[in-house]
């Protein structure tokens, strides 16, 4: 069976790649389009480290298909940091120390900035709820919370 | 030699602050590279087969079939590896024996775990990978099979090696056993010195084997060239072990590999060996090609090393005056498939923070059908101490003592003879139980189903061998090397502790983790290690730089080098007399290298002793809801002594991360096998590691009691923090509900099963 | 090594011909967060995936006189946002947030929480409490299921070869009346259900409860509705006494199983007490309700 093509938006790029049925849009990311911003710590939606959004939605990419992606807007965290400077979320996370090892970063970052276009001033358990489908192992949470909710208070200022 | 001064009292610039890592924004924005994100043309994939069966005789593997699949380059098995000799090499406390360590990588006679890697294969896609391993046939002989460490230690338990006698005893054993190690560790007469106990309690505990939980699966690339040469671009804590493990069961030269440092996603102990990096290797030198593996998350839950599950009994006896007179554990864990269990360091730690002049600890290394224990973040260390903290919550209680005052009556303090030889060498622990005293929140009345509880935890800390490299650019801009992989921001305080030293502005010096060929030797980064070992390489290496920026100055003005001095990043005349030069900067010196003796560099390696040990005391205050067992962490207050922290925001990190871990422990985590020997939870979704809405915000206390033979005072702080947690807990549900916990994890359907119980039922 | 055949047809019918005319197995792919994952487990191997993303009466939301119906596959999190639903349905919602993180719910369906027919699956108690019916497109033409019967056994729905729930539909809410789930795991998210109750229940202008139903999930081979249970409210002021029937009720009705989630004896305990809790709310829900 030939492989699917697929065209699709990723961080506002067109990008077309070819695909089988069955790899995931994570597989795609990172075996099709070298894209390895994008982590597989469990390939079955319960780590969160491969968060990215679909058409501005929040999703596991593991979970999704790459053929579902045609035709669609993928975020990844590679498109995150705008025009040569970070994202406020990125810069709140090196300021308040937010990563160790820092493998969970990007989906934290991906489920974080989703979670602040949905609400832009959540309180503490509204942030760590949102982002309980993002596994840390490392830091016990306690600084990414802190640094969602800086960055949450900055961007409410600008 | 250079000496090692005292900490200063001057007021330091960088170190103590709080500067974004070096490394940061690669990990913000998706660049950094872990040990999967390598890929090289012609790169094959690789795949491992794994016994279904917890416990089964190997007849034979046919794998025919998958070679003859389209795509597949090539199939190996444990035959494919050379035999190693039997012989435990290395400090009694972590050797390594590498008989077990090949068959580990891959199995040979037999499957001791279900996940045992019995073969793997390299194929053009991961999808042909996949479909390969289910064309291999393997003929097992299931065998009998055994985990818990007690059944374990039964006369009739099956055995995973015919021929094991318990090392440790004397005489030995004439009937071999599961139990590979009996270790003994006495001080006075603990036995005897019971009866002059106005209380004693006794009691036994059990705990569940638990993951490091990583959230980055072991991954790595490898290219083996036909000249014998190769390179491994691996995700460990330490990529000069991985060379050497590496190159050992390979049969290659250490320095015919090179490893490439990847970043890392998460170890706590568990990336400190290796699992896929021989496999990849091997597949590569029969291929010819690059071999990319990555474990499943499924792999690693069944076929990486956790920590031990344990039976522990424990007997300890206080004067009514909180004095404690005697103290004796029996620690049997387990070990594995291999033995190796950290019970020795369970021995060593379990009563380390406490004064007493009478201590017997035996420990028992037991094998079983589970994968090898690997280290998990001040191994052995946190068993032992939840069976230790809980004993004496239970005596501070029958004594009406307040558990922080018994620990403070009975503190180790420099000069404690500890249980295992040495005297202790530092103060520290004492410090931490004042602090909670100090607490404002100790104080604050609960309520209704809530509790609080209190515990202590010791670990050694390590020190060790490590290497950095310092360059000082053109331009005056700083470069330092050294080969200690970064897991938690480690680049960020050698940067510190180098800029501070050579005074310039942090911003100028980059810190990088440079590969086995560009650096001396560097033990893992692990044993909470870096900060001090490395740190003391990297101050070494730059008060080298120091003397020779100080000679090229002397050089430029043609004074005698005893005239320079190195203040706030200048040479300067050290006097009047002197002359009068205006002072030069890395910059000016730099611009002048060339004829001042060219590039300038400095190499410093150690071998660092004299490393304080970790002390943590911790409270906790739970609510228990009755009707259904559920936990609820309200406060978490942990106290450690860090010595000095170099980058404050780091060291809490790794305190905050030891308490989510320990409460993670405490709570839930736990490895759920069926009667066949296989592991029924082996995804993140049933071993359940806390989340963040589980979670309050912690409050770290820093207590600072400086170490004098680091630079800036340094102690190791990434470890202890683990231990005292799941103590902390049981005693806090024992405050709150008047029951007693005594087996991990104190999930709801335990909690709720023992409050029914205890009610009478 | 043959690829999956995909398709994404563009009507219920469509999916309907290509689920029942396949060769070797067929599964319908909506969020594919239960399938995609069963696949990577080798527990099932389809030739065949039928999306259902672009069918249009499947992803979206309508009301028609105080009636709901919801597409079975749009995403939970699109349910959730609709400000009406929440306002009519909060029991349904509780139970709908719990399906699995917001990763999880930006795909996953109520569709398909529902015809994977794990016994623990969130939305099914709730959906049955609300006495919900889901609309079932097959190849003999349309037809309407109680939930409650929709699930049969761990892993097995009532659906016939070819069979597709379109959509679910919730009855007109009567004034006064108020749903709650709740559900024990061991963590605050990111769990399986170990036990899962929804209460749906309408008070008269007394405050005296005239209707009530209550579902339970996790504690037998299928979801159950339990009139019993219900029987226990109903004719009450929803009082101690009234509760400690319904909890009674509730844990008689569980026929649980050990497993790695939880023991018999804990469910069966804890379903009693969840009740109780769920009716509470309920009840509190109602009475502010007008």
């Amino acid at each position: 069976m030939a492989k699917h093509h697929v065209t699709t938006t990723i961080n506002g790029n067109p990008v077309e790649y070819l695909c089988e049925t069955r790899q995931t849009l994570l597989e795609v990311l990172r075996d099709e389009l070298d894209m390895t911003g994008t982590k597989e710590g469990c390939g079955t939606g319960d780590c969160g480290a491969c968060s990215v959004t679909l058409d501005g939605r929040l999703v596991c990419s593991c979970l999704v298909l790459g053929v579902e992606a045609a035709g669609k807007a993928v975020g990844t965290i590679e498109g995150m940091a705008e025009g040569g400077g970070l994202h406020v979320l990125q810069r709140k996370f090196l300021e308040h120390a937010a990563l160790q090892c820092g493998i969970c970063t990007p989906g934290f970052l991906v489920a974080a900035r989703s979670l602040l276009e949905a609400n832009p001033d959540p309180s503490e358990e509204e942030v760590r709820y949102w982002l309980a489908g993002n596994l840390c192992r490392c830091t016990g949470y306690q600084k990414i919370i802190e640094a969602v909710l800086d960055a949450a208070r900055e961007m409410r200022e600008a | 030699m250079l000496t090692r001064t005292k900490d200063e009292e001057k007021t330091l610039k960088v170190v103590g602050t709080r500067p974004v890592r070096p490394d940061g924004e690669p990990k913000v924005t998706g660049l950094a590279q872990y040990g999967a994100d390598f890929s090289l043309p012609g790169m094959l994939w690789a795949k491992i087969l794994r016994s279904p069966h917890a416990h089964a005789r190997i007849r034979a593997i046919d794998a025919s079939r998958a070679l003859a699949l389209p795509g597949v380059k090539a199939v190996i098995t444990g035959a494919d590896f050379m035999e190693q000799p039997f012989e435990y090499v290395g400090p009694e406390r972590v050797a390594v024996n590498y008989w077990h360590m090949t068959r580990n990588i891959m199995a040979r006679e037999k499957a001791l775990y279900e996940g045992h890697a019995v073969a793997a294969v390299a194929a053009v896609s991961p999808a042909v990978a996949a479909a390969a391993l289910k064309l291999i046939d393997v003929d097992y002989e299931v065998l009998p099979h055994v985990i818990d460490v007690d059944a374990a230690m039964a006369p009739d338990a099956p055995l995973l090696f015919e021929d094991m006698i318990t090392r440790g005893v004397e005489p030995a054993p004439t009937r071999p056993s599961n139990v590979s190690k009996q270790i003994d560790f006495r001080l006075g007469d603990a036995d005897a010195a019971f009866a002059a106990a106005d209380e004693v309690v006794e009691m036994s505990f059990k705990t569940a084997p638990v993951h490091q939980g990583y959230i980055e699966p072991h991954a790595c690339l490898a290219r083996i060239g036909a000249d014998g040469q190769g390179e491994l671009w691996s995700a460990s804590q330490g990529h000069f072990v991985v060379r050497a493990y590496t190159a050992k069961l390979l049969g290659m030269e250490i320095g015919n590999l090179l490893v490439h440092p990847a970043e890392i996603g998460g170890g706590f102990g568990g990336k400190t060996v290796i699992y896929v990096e021989p496999v990849a290797a091997m597949l590569s030198r029969k291929t010819g090609h690059p071999v990319k593996i990555m474990m499943s998350r499924e792999d690693v839950f069944r076929a990486t090393g956790p920590t031990s599950g344990a039976s522990m009994t424990v007997r300890i006896g206080v004067k009514k005056d909180g004095r404690i007179v005697a103290a004796r554990g029996v620690f049997r864990f387990q070990a594995g498939a291999f033995p190796g269990s950290p019970v020795m360091n369970a021995c060593m730690c379990a009563f380390a923070p406490y004064d007493i002049a009478n201590v017997h600890t035996t420990g028992y290394d037991v094998v079983c059908n589970r994968p090898k224990a690997a280290a998990y973040r001040a191994p052995g260390s946190p068993i032992s101490a939840f069976a230790v903290e809980s004993v004496l919550d239970v005596l501070a209680g029958k004594i009406g003592m307040d558990p922080l005052a018994l620990r403070l009556k009975n503190a180790a303090r420099t000069g404690t003879q500890t249980a295992y030889g040495p005297k202790h060498a530092h103060d520290g622990y004492a410090e931490t139980v004042e602090a909670l005293m100090k607490h404002p929140a100790y104080k604050l009345p609960l309520g209704r189903n809530q509790g609080r509880g209190v515990a202590s935890g010791y670990w050694f800390n390590g020190g060790g061998e490590s290497a950095a490299t310092v360059h000082i650019n053109e331009d005056g801009s700083v470069v330092i090397a050294t080969g200690s992989m970064d897991i938690g921001g480690s680049r960020a305080s050698m940067a510190m502790m180098a800029a501070e030293t050579l005074g310039v502005p942090y911003e100028k010096v980059r810190s990088t983790v440079a590969d086995t060929g560009s650096v001396g030797y560097n033990h893992v980064t692990g044993g909470s290690r870096v900060t001090y070992a490395t740190g003391i390489a990297v101050v070494d290496a730059c008060r080298k730089i120091i003397d020779d920026l100080r000679g090229r100055a002397a050089q430029i003005w043609d004074v005698n080098p005893s005239g320079v001095v190195w203040e706030e990043g200048h040479a300067r005349p050290a006097s009047a007399e002197v002359g009068d030069f205006a002072p030069l900067s890395l910059k000016a010196i730099a611009a002048k290298r060339a004829v001042t003796g060219g590039p300038i560099v400095a190499e410093a390696a150690v071998n660092a002793g004299g490393m304080a040990p970790g002390f943590a005391t911790q409270f906790c205050d739970v609510e228990v809801d009755p009707e259904t067992g559920a936990v609820k962490i309200l406060r978490f207050v942990a106290a450690q002594d860090v010595g000095r922290a170099i980058h404050p925001s780091y060291v809490e990190g790794q305190i905050q991360g030891a308490v989510a871990q320990g409460i993670g422990w405490a709570l839930n985590e736990e490895y759920i096998y069926d009667k066949n020997g296989r592991l029924s939870n082996a995804g993140f979704l049933d071993y359940r590691i806390p989340v963040a809405s589980d979670l309050p915000s912690f409050d770290v206390v820093m207590v600072a009691v400086p170490n004098p033979n680091h630079p800036f005072g340094v102690k190791g702080v990434g470890e202890v923090g683990i231990v005292p947690p799941m103590a902390a807990i049981a005693n806090a549900i024992q405050q709150a509900t008047g029951t007693r916990m005594t087996e991990l994890p104190m999930s709801p359907p335990r909690l709720l099963a023992a409050l029914d119980s205890a009610e009478g039922a | 090594m043959s690829d999956i055949r995909f398709e994404t047809p563009a009507t219920a019918e469509a999916a309907v011909a290509l689920l029942a005319g396949a060769t070797g197995t067929a599964k319908l792919l909506a969020g594919g967060t239960d399938l995609l994952i069963q696949m990577r487990g080798g527990m099932v191997e389809p030739a065949l995936l039928v999306s259902v993303k672009n069918i249009a009466e499947m992803n979206m939301i309508a009301t028609h006189a105080g009636e709901f119906r919801i597409g079975a596959s749009m995403s939970c999190m699109a349910l959730i946002e609709n400000a009406d639903f929440v306002a009519a349905w909060p029991g349904v919602i509780d139970a709908v947030k719990l399906i699995g993180s917001v990763q999880v719910k930006g795909r996953a369906s109520v569709g398909g929480n529902v015809c994977n027919a794990s016994p623990a699956a969130d939305s099914v108690p709730a959906l049955i409490a609300a006495g919900a019916r889901a609309v079932i497109a097959g190849p003999d033409g349309r037809r309407e299921l109680a939930v409650e019967q929709l699930g049969i056994g761990p892993g097995r729905n009532a659906l016939a070869r070819g069979e597709i729930v379109t959509s679910f539909i919730l009855p007109r809410r009567p004034a006064r009346s108020g749903d709650a789930y709740l559900r024990f795991t061991p963590r605050t998210e990111m769990d399986i259900a170990v036990v899962g109750v929804g209460v749906n229940i309408t008070l008269d202008e007394r405050g005296v409860c005239c209707a009530a139903r209550v579902g339970l999930g996790a504690v037998a081979e299928r979801a159950l509705l339990v009139p019993e249970a219900a029987a226990a409210l109903v004719g009450t002021a929803v009082d101690d006494a009234a509760l400690a029937r319904l909890a009674g009720a509730a844990s008689a009705a569980c026929r649980p199983i050990d497993d790695k989630r939880g023991t018999k004896a804990f469910r069966i305990k804890v379903a009693g007490v969840l009740a109780r809790r769920a009716a509470e709310i309920a009840k509190q829900r109602a009475l502010e309700a007008s």
